[in-house]
């Protein structure tokens, strides 16, 4: 929650004042898809440690945090990036090396407790997951949840339908809510008050920043505020929710942005071979993210001619043609 | 006309796919089938994606379910809390077909895609559920992609992230779920189904060349195969629709 002040800040400064060490963190996007990576990027420079991540399918954004050491707990539902490049190796590495601890929901019950966040309801219910092993397993220990003020004391629940049968469920699986201390995401469109203008798939930004303390925004272009109240039915995000406003073109790069930029096939293939490979993803890790000062000089390894090869074509918003083999 | 093992599982997958069907996709040879199905078989079916797009254009195909080009001419781009309800509510629901794979399969067409060993200390970790345990537990029809090998049907699986029929029939309604759940199984070898009293698997069809021995041997528990027929292959008609429009880059196929 936040007023009507101008926030325009650097990411530097941004994720210094509101990514701190063991807080409970969210980020934007699906798969390859509108992820924060700049500020994914500028997370790990910081060397960002113990974050609580919250995840339906954010993709490389929570992989490359997992692999920078950054994440010490992850709540998720698929740590993976379709067919577009065999990714999220380091999550599944980091659970087989018992590097990190982990729970398990579904896509939409990890949207539904980002919803009951927003909503400021302790749980809700979904006829998702009956009879399964998502119920039945949890990842994190019952006293682990009893001695930590930050997390539910269950997984979650199944409660008899109290409306005896209504709609013709017998029984309704309960999912908790969650606020993070902070929400990063990724937009086309803002303002330098916060206001967000999301084109294409909004997957579950608007409730994910709407349930968290603090909402960091970076964008591609910081818009004129008139220009945005003249379509104020395009706007999702309204300024309120927003504490941060950081301008980074190309800013979830490589991912893509609709409108903007396609994915980077070949950024993507070639990071996902070096990620599996302990001591590759090492090197990777240093010339990519440790050895550049910002996503600006990240961007100028990558040149210009690749940059160009990535442009979205006006009429279907993706690289039309792109060699993606 | 000659033709690959991944262009006949994708008809196979396509010929189970009504006409005004609304077709749950994920990525890969799922995605083709249904773009398959919509020029063959399934011309007013709908293709739709757990992350809010809807009857999306494709012109060129998706290879995640967040791709833009899955955005590209869709009758709506919302989220994941809109196309999870799309599901879960039944006026909608009800002419849902989801197509999910997994690591492993059960004979009640349970899936696991979470882990391989113990859950908190697996030797194999996999993406985890991601929309497949929502699909599975909503929708009354289900296509699921397989590889015939042993560990891939087991007796039991290491982990149930996507309910079948759990353990048999009825199970799915005393657990509380919706009625439904899978219908096909496709594989490299051949088609199975789920028998409509036991709901346990059992051979439909071997592909041509294919003996239903050979589909037991790759295999930890036994199916009937006396119902087994052989596969019709594709039509070369169908083969030029999947190669000259459905995938002309081969990007999947």
């Amino acid at each position: 929650m936040d007023n009507n002040r101008e926030k325009v800040m650097t990411l530097k400064d941004a994720i210094r004042t509101y990514v701190t060490d063991g807080c409970h963190i969210s980020i934007g996007g699906f798969t390859v898809s509108r992820n924060p990576m700049a500020a994914v990027f500028e997370i790990m420079r910081q060397r960002k440690r113990n974050l609580h991540c919250y995840a339906h399918s954010n993709g490389t954004g929570v992989d490359e945090l997992i692999g920078g050491g950054c994440i010490s707990k992850v709540e998720i539902a698929y740590g993976g990036n379709g067919k577009a490049a065999p990714t999220c190796i380091r999550f599944k590495s980091a659970i087989q090396k018992r590097e990190i601890l982990f729970e398990d929901y579904s896509n939409y019950q990890m949207s539904l407790r980002f919803h009951a966040g927003a909503m400021g309801v302790p749980f809700i219910a979904t006829r998702s997951g009956l009879g399964t092993d998502i119920l039945k397993k949890w990842g994190f220990s019952e006293e682990m949840r009893a001695t930590d003020p930050k997390l539910p004391d269950k997984k979650i629940e199944i409660l008899d339908n109290p409306f005896n049968g209504w709609t013709g469920a017998s029984k309704v699986v309960l999912v908790p809510a969650i606020n993070p201390d902070i929400t990063i995401i990724h937009v086309q469109k803002a303002d330098k008050y916060g206001t967000c203008r999301i084109e294409g798939l909004n997957f579950a930004d608007v409730d994910q920043v709407k349930a968290s303390r603090h909402v960091i925004v970076t964008c591609e272009e910081i818009v004129d505020t008139n220009m945005l109240r003249e379509k104020p039915e395009y706007n999702q995000i309204p300024f309120i929710h927003v504490s941060a406003v950081v301008h980074v073109p190309y800013g979830a790069y490589p991912y893509e942005c609709c409108n903007y930029y396609d994915y980077d096939p070949k950024y993507l293939s070639q990071a996902s071979k070096f990620a599996k490979d302990d001591r590759l993803y090492k090197e990777y890790l240093e010339k990519f993210v440790y050895g550049v000062k910002d996503h600006e000089e990240l961007l100028s390894i990558v040149g210009k001619e690749q940059l160009e090869r990535i442009a979205a074509d006006k009429r279907t918003g993706y690289a039309t043609g792109l060699d993606r083999r | 006309m000659e033709y690959t093992l991944k262009e006949l599982m994708t008809i196979m997958a396509a010929r189970e796919i009504q006409d005004g069907d609304i077709v749950f996709c994920g990525t890969g040879i799922s995605m083709v089938a249904a773009m398959a199905a919509k020029h063959i078989n399934a011309p007013n079916s709908i293709i739709f994606f757990e992350t809010g797009a809807i009857d999306s254009r494709l012109e060129e195909i998706p290879m995640a379910v967040a791709d833009p080009r899955v955005m590209f001419g869709a009758a709506s781009n919302s989220g994941l809390l809109e196309s999870f309800a799309t599901m879960q509510n039944r006026i909608s629901g009800d002419h849902v077909i989801g197509i999910l794979g997994a690591a492993q399969v059960d004979k009640y067409g349970n899936l696991n895609s979470t882990c391989i060993g113990e859950y908190l200390h697996p030797q194999i970790r996999f993406s985890g559920s991601g929309g497949a345990c929502d699909v599975a537990s909503f929708v009354p029809r289900c296509l699921i992609f397989m590889q015939h090998e042993k560990r891939k049907f087991p007796v039991k699986l290491d982990y149930l992230t996507s309910p079948g029929y759990l353990d048999g029939a009825g199970a799915r309604e005393r657990a509380g779920l919706m009625p439904g759940g899978p219908t096909a199984v496709i594989t490299n070898l051949g088609v199975m189904y789920f028998d409509d009293d036991t709901k346990e698997m059992y051979l439909a069809y071997y592909y041509p060349g294919v003996l239903s021995q050979t589909i037991l041997e790759n295999m930890e528990f036994s199916v009937d195969i006396s119902r087994a027929k052989e596969a019709e292959p594709p039509a070369e008609q169908d083969l030029k629709i999947l190669r000259e429009i459905v995938d002309p880059y081969k990007l999947i196929l």
